[in-house]
């Protein structure tokens, strides 16, 4: 992805395009989201998951004064199950489509010299 | 939108032990998120843009999620209560065109520029003082929307669990600030992402169950036929030229207000959302970023709109004093009369995350165009790039104290906060008009960005201000004169331009590639990604397919 820029002349900061360009260019080289970011899909199957055993569980002892407020419906075991089966869900694709191992830059080898 | 200035104290939640643990979780991980995120911030563009590398889901959920801040939700709520069905025009003509348009037309632009920020396509497309204006002004209006946020959370979290309003604005201050100073754009985005579905899993058992509550869709069409009429259940009932109807809007000043000018000012020029967009790993993900987020946008609509209209049936006097509910009051009213505990605590997570959310993605987009836009490239250059992240960190703990403090005055000048709230709701109108025709008009000269947007605010202001509220001109209501302040922004800013381009020096030819229309820059002859030429990755099958199936959606509720 790395788009080639001539690197000359002194550093300074982007008054035409091509300075601009060239600046975000190198920045985008040098960044370290896509190697390091951890994979937000494991943070939400988690919580979700949590959520969800929680809140069934607080569906399976409901009262009859919960259901009641509830005009009839015992929403927290249909909310904690939805919750529950989202979470699984997103596990579930983390574990089918691992998070992509990202490209070998050439600032990256040189930082492991 | 508006600002939940009142809310009835008698909407005290019945939490408990249970709901404050699902807050509490919510909590930790929003901080966790922050400190796992830390790790990743190596470069400014890292800690201001992500380093250009998420992929287009994640975006395009942090994009309706940097919208679906709470005072949207329970504006929305409010606004169907108030004016019934015609909500929907807020979604489907108000959202779905503009966010194509953003995608298939202006992305290539934005994303291909390799721009870091909208003010920063300013500077390119026309000069240095276009560029400052915008960046001044955006900065002003982003740390004043934080405020109101915040303010705004105040007010719901002391009606609904009795915290003090200083205790809610300080404890959703310092996890806000939290996040960002560790984790910059990323940990913003990525808490976004979460809080869209917690969103969900909170509104869903409220609609699903108010719907239950008032006899199904049918009882509660019939119900809201008898006591507000036909019109209220109906997209266009009553928008006729010269007939009048509760919105204070016919047909025309909703498609061209609303539809064009105020939409298209938010979604296509207002960096909050723009930045999602230019995060994305990848033109084609930056494209799909605005098109992923239309499909939630159109049923959204549904979740805010059904719990306002039961609110409306439930209680016939919302509205009036008699009631002692406020419009602001539909969605925790049927939160306290229909959640047990469990649900409970999930909605109360799901309404502060999206203040949170609101206000991060206010602060988020500020400390990026304070520190590349204005400190930078006015005050300190030259600076090794470590110095930029340092003081972006710096400027999001100033940007967030200042938030602080305009929360804090709002509690004492709350009418002064709604007006100026309104008035930047319509503050991105003249930013628009400077962009579509620096965009699609290349002899536009490099002055003439300036005075557009110069005169352009300035003819919203004056309109809303002077002609609207000391009732020079008659319009019934703040949705109509926002509509109608929207259009003299849009006509003036636009007038300006044409006659300032005439005298004045165009810019150079080969200074226009790749941000006009028409021409082509570097940054588009990228190769798609593997896998990005699936059919269902086509940013034209998406767009196209989002204003269909908006239009579709128009049918039921047209005849």
């Amino acid at each position: 992805m790395a788009e080639q820029f001539p690197h000359e002349g002194e550093h300074r900061p982007a008054s035409s395009e091509k300075d601009l360009q060239r600046e975000v260019a190198e920045l985008q080289n040098q960044s370290a989201t896509a190697a390091r970011l951890f994979d937000i899909r494991r943070i939400i199957g988690g919580l979700f998951v949590l959520y969800g055993v929680i809140v069934t569980i607080a569906g399976l002892t409901a009262s009859d004064a919960d259901i009641d407020k509830a005009v009839g419906v015992n929403i927290n075991l249909w909310t904690g199950l939805g919750m529950l089966i989202l979470g699984l869900l997103f596990l579930l694709w983390l574990k089918l489509r691992p998070t992509e191992p990202p490209e070998v830059t050439e600032e990256d080898v040189r930082e492991q010299k | 939108m508006r600002t939940p200035t009142h809310l009835a104290a008698e909407l005290r939640l019945p939490t408990n032990w249970l709901d404050y643990t699902i807050l509490g979780i919510y909590f930790v991980v929003v901080l966790g998120i922050g400190f796992a995120a830390r790790r990743s911030v190596k470069t400014s563009l890292d800690f201001f843009l992500s380093g250009r590398s998420l992929p287009a889901w994640i975006t395009g959920l942090a994009f309706i999620s940097a919208n679906l801040a709470a005072t949207e939700i329970l504006g929305m709520a409010a606004n169907s209560a108030q004016y019934g069905v015609y909500t929907v025009h807020w979604y489907w003509i108000g959202a779905i065109p503009a966010m194509v348009f953003l995608g298939l037309v202006m992305m290539p632009f934005y994303y291909g520029s390799k721009v870091r920020s909208v003010p920063e396509f300013l500077l390119l497309r026309f000069d240095k003082w276009a560029h400052l204006l915008s960046a001044l002004l955006f900065a002003f209006a982003a740390l004043l929307i934080a405020g109101v946020n915040l303010y705004a959370l105040s007010i719901v979290v002391e009606a609904l669990l009795g915290w003090p309003k200083w205790v809610a604005i300080l404890v959703a201050g310092a996890f806000v600030l939290g996040y960002i100073t560790l984790g910059g754009l990323s940990s913003a985005i990525y808490n976004e992402v979460l809080q869209f579905f917690v969103i969900l899993a909170a509104l869903i058992p409220i609609a699903a169950l108010g719907l239950k509550r008032v006899g199904g869709w049918d009882g509660l069409t019939d119900s809201l036929t008898a006591s507000h009429g036909d019109n209220f259940v109906t997209a266009w009932g009553g928008t006729g030229i010269g007939s009048a109807n509760p919105l204070g809007a016919n047909w025309l000043t909703i498609v061209l207000g609303l539809g064009f000018v105020l939409s298209f000012g938010y979604w296509t020029t207002n960096f909050a959302e723009v930045q999602r967009a230019l995060s994305a790993k990848n033109l084609s993900a930056g494209q799909r970023t605005p098109l992923i987020a239309a499909f939630p946008k159109i049923f959204i609509v549904f979740l805010v709109m059904i719990p306002g209209l039961v609110a409306a049936v439930l209680v016939p006097k919302i509205g009036t004093s008699t009631s002692g509910l406020q419009y602001n009051d539909a969605i925790p009213y049927l939160m306290q009369e229909l959640l047990p505990n469990g649900v409970l605590g999930i909605a109360v997570t799901g309404l502060l995350a999206a203040f949170m959310a609101g206000m991060a993605a206010n602060v988020s987009s500020f400390n990026t165009v304070f520190t590349t836009d204005i400190w930078g490239r006015y005050v300190v250059r030259d600076r090794e790039d470590a110095y930029y992240v340092r003081f972006g960190r710096l400027i999001t703990v100033i940007g967030v104290a200042v938030s602080v403090g305009t929360a804090f005055l709002a509690s004492s000048f709350s009418n002064i906060m709604s007006y100026l709230q309104t008035l930047f709701s319509f503050f991105n109108v003249p930013m628009f008009v400077v962009f579509i025709v620096g965009m699609f008009w290349k002899r536009a000269s490099m002055k003439s960005g300036f005075w557009g947007l110069l005169a352009g605010t300035t003819a919203a202001m004056v309109n809303y201000f002077v002609l609207y509220k000391q009732d020079i001109v008659g319009i019934p209501t703040d949705q109509g004169a926002n509509f109608v302040s929207a259009i003299a922004g849009f006509v003036a800013g636009a007038v300006v331009m044409v006659a300032v381009t005439l005298f004045t020096a165009p810019k150079p030819a080969e200074e226009l590639q790749g941000l006009v229309y028409g021409t082509r820059s570097p940054g588009m002859d990228e190769p798609p990604a593997k896998g990005d030429d699936a059919w269902y990755r086509r940013p034209a099958l998406l767009g196209w397919g989002a204003i269909v199936l908006a239009a579709a959606c128009y049918i039921p509720f047209s005849i």
